[in-house]
């Protein structure tokens, strides 16, 4: 009985992973078929990845995306990590409004976020590029950082703080010796949901961008009318295959580090 | 020697418009060990953390060894703090955390070791080095947060409920074993608790507070024996506060039986409050001719060392007596007290009126 009900949860444990990896695994197939149909197998090349590498759009959308969402998700850890120390010092009634405030950008839809954003840089006469997807993605990373930290914050002990500062320290040494070491896995968790956010997100950076710059989402919508050329198949196996190694790593090594600090 | 370490003077704080402290005057004297009583929201942590530096006080000025420091930022106070939560640096290894006082002054790394290993010595702790901070127990912990503390060599400990956390076995223990390190260290140190026994077990002097305002200030046996009012009364140790009247010098009405006590000076024919501890309060056979009060026993629970029982007299109150002797519920009993048992209290008009005239 034990046995068919085991054998029941992990066929239905496959079909769930199946159906959540299957279009991957599509892809990555693809990404490696000698022709362009999209139905047949033609025989395995890895062209498509030199073709990527050549291609000067995608290696140039390629690098929008990776420096927009690294200083994106920098900044907006900052700002966020800042944002949350504040709002937990708050009394309780404007902190529960602030957090219901940072809260909408989120729940809102990315496509008003994202008109009301290109709407707002015009009315400021502020040329659409680079620095406004760059300034748009900060906007929006914020909530995610400031929701991620906040948690770390709560139960970190306030007590910490003052204790550091019984002990001489002053409020900044307090700070940066005692509560940022204690907040760290928050922020870092902060970061890596804001850049993720940044690499994914399509709609509001379609409506921030302007003419003359791409990100990877960008320039694969824009290559739908004409065709998707294999490359760009090539170039979402390897996305993803970084996500996944970092995702890997983000998981399991902060287990790795405090089982060898653990045994050391 | 005789002046004070600490004063605190005229000190008032509220929080959000809600009186915490209201004129408060305290006056600490060094080497002495020093606790703040009462019930929770008394104020004797924000007193407390006022001496910490962590709260500035909204009237009133603190004064450490003659110089005033009401504006001096916690991390220039020569005061360290045992906080009630441990607060310990979950980063930091155990002599990191000891030794973090002494890194941020830049003392000398031999000098650090030499501390690390006296401090953990102290506290019973040696051979604890290389123990992670969050695999100790609450009362390692502690001990590591009162070495973290005394390694700065501060003039005054602040501890606020240490003891709170830990169970009653190891709270008994962790009592004796404070005693020990203030005698050994020679410093002052000022305890928080809402724990009576807590109290009077460690303390030179108990500072008895309610409603922001200090009850009564003595020692241990002052506090005990001789309540000045019925909060202290009812807060120390259990008691009976009974109405009375003081008929004339050492002479008090109960219940209508005449008793004599060996107070005086209240006056003649003046309404009282009379405080009798269960312990002192002895039964004896209905007819016998020491009773001076007449009841019925209402219940008795056996507690190990005594029992406890109630007697209910005719106008209806119900007397706690504590007594090694039992007597079976339902059945007649006297009451007699002796004299000196008896501890007479002026009777406030009103609460705030108690709290008020106990300040002076």
């Amino acid at each position: 009985m034990g046995k068919l009900k085991k054998t029941i949860e992990n066929i239905y444990l496959s079909l769930i992973v199946l159906f959540l990896y299957a279009p991957i695994f599509t892809l990555i197939v693809l990404s490696f078929n000698e022709g362009k149909s999209r139905a047949k197998w033609q025989g395995f090349t890895t062209s498509w990845y030199q073709e990527m590498w050549a291609d000067e759009a995608i290696m140039a959308a390629l690098r929008n995306t990776l420096v927009i969402a690294l200083i994106s998700a920098l900044i907006a850890t900052v700002i966020g990590t800042m944002a949350a120390i504040a709002i937990n010092n708050m009394k309780p009634l404007s902190r529960n409004i602030i957090m219901g405030i940072t809260n909408i950008p989120m729940l809102n839809a990315d496509i008003v976020t994202g008109i009301s954003m290109m709407l707002c840089f015009i009315a400021f006469r502020i040329s659409l590029g680079f620095k406004t997807i760059l300034i748009s993605h900060i906007t929006f990373n914020i909530p995610y950082v400031i929701l991620s930290v906040m948690p770390k914050i709560r139960t970190s002990e306030q007590t910490t703080f003052e204790a550091a500062l019984d002990l001489g320290a002053t409020p900044l040494q307090a700070f940066f010796r005692v509560v940022l070491p204690d907040i760290m896995p928050g922020i870092t968790s902060g970061f890596m949901l804001a850049f993720t956010m940044s690499l994914d997100d399509f709609i509001i950076t379609h409506f921030t961008k302007g003419a003359g710059i791409d990100t990877i989402s960008t320039l694969v919508y824009s290559q739908v009318r004409k065709g998707i050329s294999p490359a760009m198949y090539a170039l979402s196996t390897i996305i993803f295959l970084t996500v996944f190694i970092v995702l890997l790593i983000g998981n399991y090594a902060p287990r790795y580090f405090q089982r060898k600090k653990a045994a050391a | 020697m005789d002046n004070p370490l600490i004063d605190l003077v005229h000190v008032s704080k509220s929080f959000d418009g809600e009186m915490v402290l209201d004129d408060l005057n305290l006056s600490i004297k060094e080497n002495s060990f020093v606790t703040l009583l009462g019930p929770s929201g008394c104020g004797k942590s924000t007193t407390l953390r006022i001496l910490g530096g962590f709260v500035k006080p909204d009237q009133g000025k603190v004064f450490f060894d003659g110089k005033d420091i009401t504006n001096v930022p916690a991390n220039k106070r020569q005061l360290n703090t045992v906080f009630q939560k441990y607060a310990l640096f979950p980063n930091m290894s155990i002599p990191e955390n000891i030794a973090f006082g002494l890194r941020i002054k830049k003392k000398p790394e031999s000098y650090i070791r030499e501390k690390i290993k006296y401090a953990l010595k102290l506290v019973n702790l040696e051979g604890m080095e290389d123990r992670d901070v969050n695999s100790l127990s609450g009362g390692q912990q502690q001990r590591i947060a009162i070495a973290r503390a005394i390694v700065n060599e501060p003039k005054v400990l602040l501890l606020d409920e240490p003891l709170s956390a830990l169970d009653r076995k190891l709270r008994q223990e962790m009592q004796y074993e404070l005693i020990r390190l203030k005698n050994e260290l020679g410093i002052t140190f000022i305890y928080v608790t809402h724990d009576q026994e807590e109290a009077m077990t460690m303390s030179d002097v108990v500072v008895v507070m309610n409603q922001g305002y200090i009850q009564q200030m003595g020692t241990p046996q002052q506090i005990y024996n001789e309540p000045e009012n019925a909060f202290v009364a009812d807060f120390i140790g259990e008691s009976n506060i009974l109405p009375g009247t003081m008929l004339e010098d050492k002479v008090v009405r109960i219940f209508g039986a005449v008793f004599k006590c060996v107070d005086s000076g209240f006056g003649t024919n003046k309404p009282v409050d009379v405080v009798i501890r269960p312990e002192d309060v002895e039964l004896v056979d209905a007819d016998d001719p020491k009773a001076l009060l007449k009841g019925k026993m209402t219940y008795s629970i056996f507690k190990g060392e005594w029992y406890e029982m109630g007697i209910q007299t005719p106008d209806g109150y119900e007397w706690l007596v504590h007594s090694t002797e039992n007597r079976e519920p339902e059945t007649e009993a006297g009451i007699y007290v002796k004299p000196y048992n008896i501890q007479i209290m002026n009777r406030p008009v009103s609460e705030d009126e108690e709290a008020m005239s106990l300040e002076e």
